[in-house]
C-alpha cells in the first residue's frame, strides 16, 4: 500500500476516480431528494437514481455481478413494492405538508453530527489507502459463483430458509381474518400476490 | 482509487438515510430511508473487499446476504406497514402511541373513558 502511495498522487485523480465522484454526486443528490421531497411517489422515484447510481458504483469497483444483482432486485422489486405499498395505503398524490414530523431538527442535528465525525474519522483513517482495480475483475460472475458455491454453500442455504419463512410471514401478515367481509377480498388477493 | 472516496460516500448515504428515518412522517417513507442505509453498508462491504483483495470475497457474498435479507425486511414491513393502515385508517408514525409512555398520555388514567372505537381497533390489532 505504501508503494502504490507513492506512486499515486492525491491531486491527481484518475478517470475512474473522476466518475466514481460524479455518479455519486448524482447518487448523494438523488438520496438527499428522497428524504427531503414532500411528494410521497417522488420519493419512491428519486430512490430508483439513487439505487441505479450505487449500481454504477460498483461497476466503477469491478463488482459486476453485485451490480446486477443491484439492479434486479431493488430496482426490479424493492422499489416496485415500495411503490405498491404507497398505493395501497392510499398516499395523497402531490405535496403532503406533513411529510416531516415534527423532530425535523432533532434529525437534521444528529445526522449532521454522525456525518462530521464519520467523515473525520474515515478520510483520517484511510488517508493514504489505495484500492487496486488493475488486474482481472474481482466481482465477476465466475468468481462470485465460484466462492458463493464453494465456501458460502451454508449460508446460501440459511438464507433461502429465511427467505421462505418472511414470504409466509408477509402471506399471513398481510392477508384478512377469515371471518371477515367479502369486500376487500379483491384487493386483498392482490397483495397477497405482489408479495 | 483512494479508498476514502467509496468510505466518504458510504457514510453520507448512511447519515442520509439516519436523517429519513428520524425526520420522516410516513411509514413507508422510513422504510425508503432503511433501504438508504443498507445500500450504504452494502457500498462499504464492496470497496473494502476489493481493496484488500479477500480470498473468500466475504465483503461481496456478504452483500448479496444483504441484499436477500433486505428483500425479505422490505416484504414483511410493508405487511406490517399495510395491516397497521388497514386496523388504523393511517400509516403515520406519530399516531401510533398507544404504548408510549410519556407525560401527555393521560389514558392510563381513566381506562374506561377509552372510546370503544379505539378499543375494537386495539382488540382488531391483537387479535
Amino acid at each position: 500500500m505504501n508503494l502504490a502511495a507513492t506512486t499515486q498522487g492525491f491531486l491527481s485523480p484518475t478517470g475512474v476516480e473522476i466518475a466514481f465522484i460524479l455518479v455519486g454526486l448524482v447518487t448523494l443528490g438523488a438520496a438527499v431528494m428522497t428524504v427531503t421531497t414532500r411528494q410521497l411517489v417522488h420519493a419512491a422515484l428519486w430512490l430508483v437514481v439513487a439505487l441505479g447510481g450505487l449500481a454504477v458504483e460498483y461497476l466503477l469497483l469491478t463488482a459486476e455481478f453485485i451490480a446486477w444483482v443491484q439492479v434486479l432486485i431493488y430496482l426490479g422489486s424493492v422499489v416496485v413494492l415500495l411503490l405498491f405499498g404507497l398505493m395501497l395505503t392510499k398516499a395523497p398524490i402531490g405535496r403532503s405538508p406533513d411529510a416531516d414530523s415534527g423532530n425535523r431538527p432533532v434529525a437534521l442535528a444528529v445526522a449532521g453530527t454522525a456525518a462530521a465525525a464519520l467523515v473525520w474519522v474515515v478520510v483520517d483513517a484511510f488517508r493514504t489507502s489505495w484500492i487496486d482495480l488493475d488486474g482481472p475483475a474481482q466481482g465477476s460472475t465466475d468468481t462470485v459463483g465460484a466462492i458463493l458455491f464453494r465456501h458460502w454453500v451454508l449460508p446460501f442455504e440459511a438464507l433461502s430458509v429465511l427467505l421462505l419463512a418472511a414470504l409466509v410471514g408477509a402471506i399471513v401478515l398481510s392477508r384478512k381474518h377469515a371471518k371477515g367481509s367479502e369486500t376487500g377480498s379483491a384487493t386483498d388477493s392482490d397483495s397477497e400476490g405482489e408479495r | 482509487m483512494h479508498l476514502a472516496y467509496p468510505a466518504v460516500l458510504s457514510v453520507l448515504l448512511f447519515c442520509t438515510g439516519l436523517y429519513g428515518v428520524l425526520a420522516r412522517r410516513n411509514a413507508i417513507l422510513v422504510l425508503m430511508s432503511v433501504e438508504l442505509m443498507l445500500n450504504a453498508v452494502n457500498l462499504n462491504l464492496v470497496a473494502f473487499d476489493v481493496w484488500l483483495r479477500d480470498a473468500l470475497h466475504s465483503g461481496q457474498a456478504l452483500t448479496l446476504f444483504t441484499i436477500a435479507i433486505a428483500a425479505a425486511e422490505i416484504g414483511i414491513g410493508l405487511s406490517i406497514v399495510l395491516m397497521v393502515y388497514r386496523n388504523r385508517g393511517s400509516s403515520d408514525v406519530d399516531r401510533l402511541r398507544d404504548t408510549a409512555e410519556g407525560p401527555d398520555d393521560d389514558s392510563s388514567d381513566d381506562p374506561d373513558a377509552a372510546a370503544p372505537a379505539q378499543r375494537t381497533q386495539k382488540a382488531e390489532a391483537t387479535a
